[in-house]
């Protein structure tokens, strides 16, 4: 059982205001993920739920009861660190055993955990072994055990994959989606990459500057952004934002259309434009383009498109993608 | 610096610093071989004759040495444990966000500067006098009878002038590995329920057991040749109270002037010294693999 909620959650550094104030509800078994740039707080906002910062005002329920002044043991939560943050000196079993062994748990029982966690995460055959003798994909899946043997209310996760390489992180990411489904406990993810956010979470938090952008699932966050901020953030590549006259004929500050809601042509459409760089993928080709009057765009095109440097072609948005927007970046309702 | 060439050049170009630095090694150590099997007194020159093993006899036969032996290892073993204790003690304390901390840390590292002669006379004459010292002047506040230092704790005294002056160093090399401990692991473990004393004895000793190995092998080079302290406070007494080792040689050649004699002591220094370098880097100094 694991559902958190956080009232007014405020943290300051000296005069800098870093959460300036964060209500949130996360239901039990639900993946969340936190995703924002860099500095936007979010990791700020994951370690005022662990209790390695304490929170300048306002509350964190856990199951309903407040333990914003408890410490972090006494939360019932456990954390995977950028970091992985094994401890070098103890072997693998060790490293997993020994928040058990600080709860104080009879030596049957943290064996049987401890082998049971080890089962789970494929490490039975490297128990013995040092963190320093294993692979980077190993040393996580540790950290992982060493946070599943707690049988905590929640999972913290911090940006664990940033140390991955690129394969890896894709394998680490299924890995991490099957565990939430087997035990189908809260778990909190923090990431700056929005594919993690998109791919893994029930839920997603887009964080900027300490504030709640939007709270959502993935695919309404795609498609119902509620501001420039969150339409620019999600989805790859980045979400065209036209102005002028294109956006005066729909009636708004600003209009945004996704690189994969626009037809191209060659004969004819809205938007003339020359091409600057195709980066063929084979599945689907992505054209650099430099719009005439409107400056850079860019299109997904599905399939191999037989088009290259300054090439002419044209655009077309599908009407009932584009996005309108105030001047102050927000949604404005009806396409 | 990979091919045959590079290779055979920059073995000529060191080969000169090599040979010195072999040749001051070993005609010392060679002259002083030679010297402990002579019959060698300044007192009587021009006598000098081959006497074989017989003064290592005398010297390894003599009560002194065996006096000199203990006292040097207990000196050796005290300093070890007071600098490695207090040193992570005072890492501890000096690793913390405290107020003055820069400066703080200055007059900590300052006992390491000052040269172990000018050292021990501060101690002597400053601060353990019985008569105008520092600790005769707080023990009168309460009432209490001055302590005579060196007629009463000779060799207490030593060890407390010698840890003073190598703590320091201790508290230098500790700090550096503290600070070098992952701020991840501590929080790590605290998420793990560890509380400070635990995460001192899981987290932190292991972390330092590189650094104190470290501390442990150097300092024991060191300190098994304490002289100047002893030379200018107690002069190796009361009796044989506070004579190690080294001094012990040194009484033998400029007191007694028996040259041959301290030759031997000198090369048996030399044997203790090996034994406890293999016997120490045998017990800790596999810490310093991987």
């Amino acid at each position: 059982m694991g559902a958190i909620r956080l009232e007014k959650v405020k943290k300051t550094f000296g005069t800098l205001d870093v959460i300036p104030g964060v209500d949130l509800d996360i239901n039990d078994g639900e993946f969340v993920v936190f995703v924002g740039p860099s500095g936007c707080g979010k990791s700020t906002l994951l370690r005022l739920i662990a209790g390695l910062e304490d929170v300048t005002d306002g509350k964190i329920l856990i199951n309903g009861t407040d333990v914003a002044n408890e410490a972090p043991a006494k939360r019932g939560l456990s954390m995977v660190f950028q970091s992985y943050a094994l401890y070098p000196h103890m072997t693998v079993y060790n490293n997993i055993a020994f928040g058990l062994k600080m709860a104080g748990e009879s030596k049957d029982v943290i064996d049987e955990k401890v082998q049971s966690a080890a089962k789970i995460l494929n490490l039975t055959d490297y128990l013995e072994r040092r963190p320093g003798a294993l692979s980077g994909g190993q040393r996580q899946r540790v950290a992982i055990g060493r946070a599943i043997v707690r049988n905590p209310a929640a999972f913290l996760f911090d940006e664990p994959l940033s140390n991955l390489d690129a394969a890896l992180r894709v394998n680490m990411r299924l890995e991490i989606t099957g565990l939430h489904q087997e035990l189908k406990t809260t778990m909190i993810y923090v990431t700056h990459d929005q594919v993690e956010a998109m791919t893994m979470a029930d839920k997603i938090v887009v964080l900027q500057a300490g504030r709640v952008e939007q709270v959502g699932k993935p695919m309404d966050l795609y498609s119902n952004p509620a501001n420039k901020f969150v339409a620019g953030f999600i989805g790859s590549p980045k979400m065209n934002f036209l102005g002028g006259d294109i956006a005066a004929k729909h009636d708004c500050h600003e209009i945004g259309v996704r690189p994969e809601h626009l037809a191209v042509s060659t004969d004819g459409g809205e938007i003339a434009a020359t091409v600057k760089i195709a980066e063929h993928l084979g599945a689907e080709t992505y054209l650099h383009v430099e719009a005439d009057g409107l400056g850079p765009m860019t299109v997904r095109a599905t399939g191999e498109v037989d088009l290259g440097e300054n090439d002419r072609i044209f655009l077309t948005p599908e009407q009932d993608r584009i996005h309108r927007f105030d001047q102050h970046g927000l949604t404005l309702s009806g396409a | 610096m990979s091919t045959r060439a590079s290779t055979l050049t920059g073995r000529i170009m060191s080969a000169p610093s090599i040979i010195v630095l072999f040749l001051w090694m070993a005609v010392p150590l060679g002259m002083t071989i030679y010297f402990s099997f002579l019959r060698y007194n300044l007192l009587s020159p021009g006598m000098e004759e081959w006497i074989g093993t017989l003064n290592y006899e005398f010297f390894l036969t003599d009560p002194a040495f065996f006096a000199s032996l203990a006292n040097t290892l207990l000196l050796v073993g005290s300093v070890l444990i007071i600098t490695v204790v207090g040193g992570i003690l005072l890492g501890l304390m000096l690793d913390q966000p405290i107020f003055g901390r820069g400066i703080l840390r200055l007059l900590v590292i300052a006992p390491f500067f000052i040269m172990p002669t000018v050292n021990a006379l501060v101690w002597k004459n400053l601060l353990m006098d019985p008569v105008s010292g520092m600790f005769a002047w707080i023990a009168s506040l309460f009432g209490l009878p001055a302590i005579d230092w060196f007629t009463n704790a000779p060799l207490t005294s030593i060890i407390i002038m010698v840890s003073w002056q190598w703590l320091p160093f201790a508290v230098l090399i500790l700090l550096t590995a503290l600070q070098s401990l992952d701020r991840d692991q501590k929080e790590a473990a605290q998420m793990d329920g560890a509380g400070p004393v635990s995460i001192f004895f899981y987290i932190t000793l292991p972390h330092l057991s590189r650094a104190i190995t470290v501390v442990v092998l150097i300092e024991t080079i060191f300190l098994l040749t304490v002289f100047a302290e002893i030379f200018v406070t107690t002069g190796g007494g009361p009796g044989l109270a506070t004579t190690n080792i080294a001094f012990l040689v040194y009484t033998q050649a400029l007191l007694q002037f028996d040259v041959g004699g301290a030759s031997a002591g000198g090369i048996v220094a030399v044997v203790l010294a090996n034994i406890v370098a293999i016997f120490l880097i045998r017990l800790i100094g596999k810490n310093l693999d991987n």
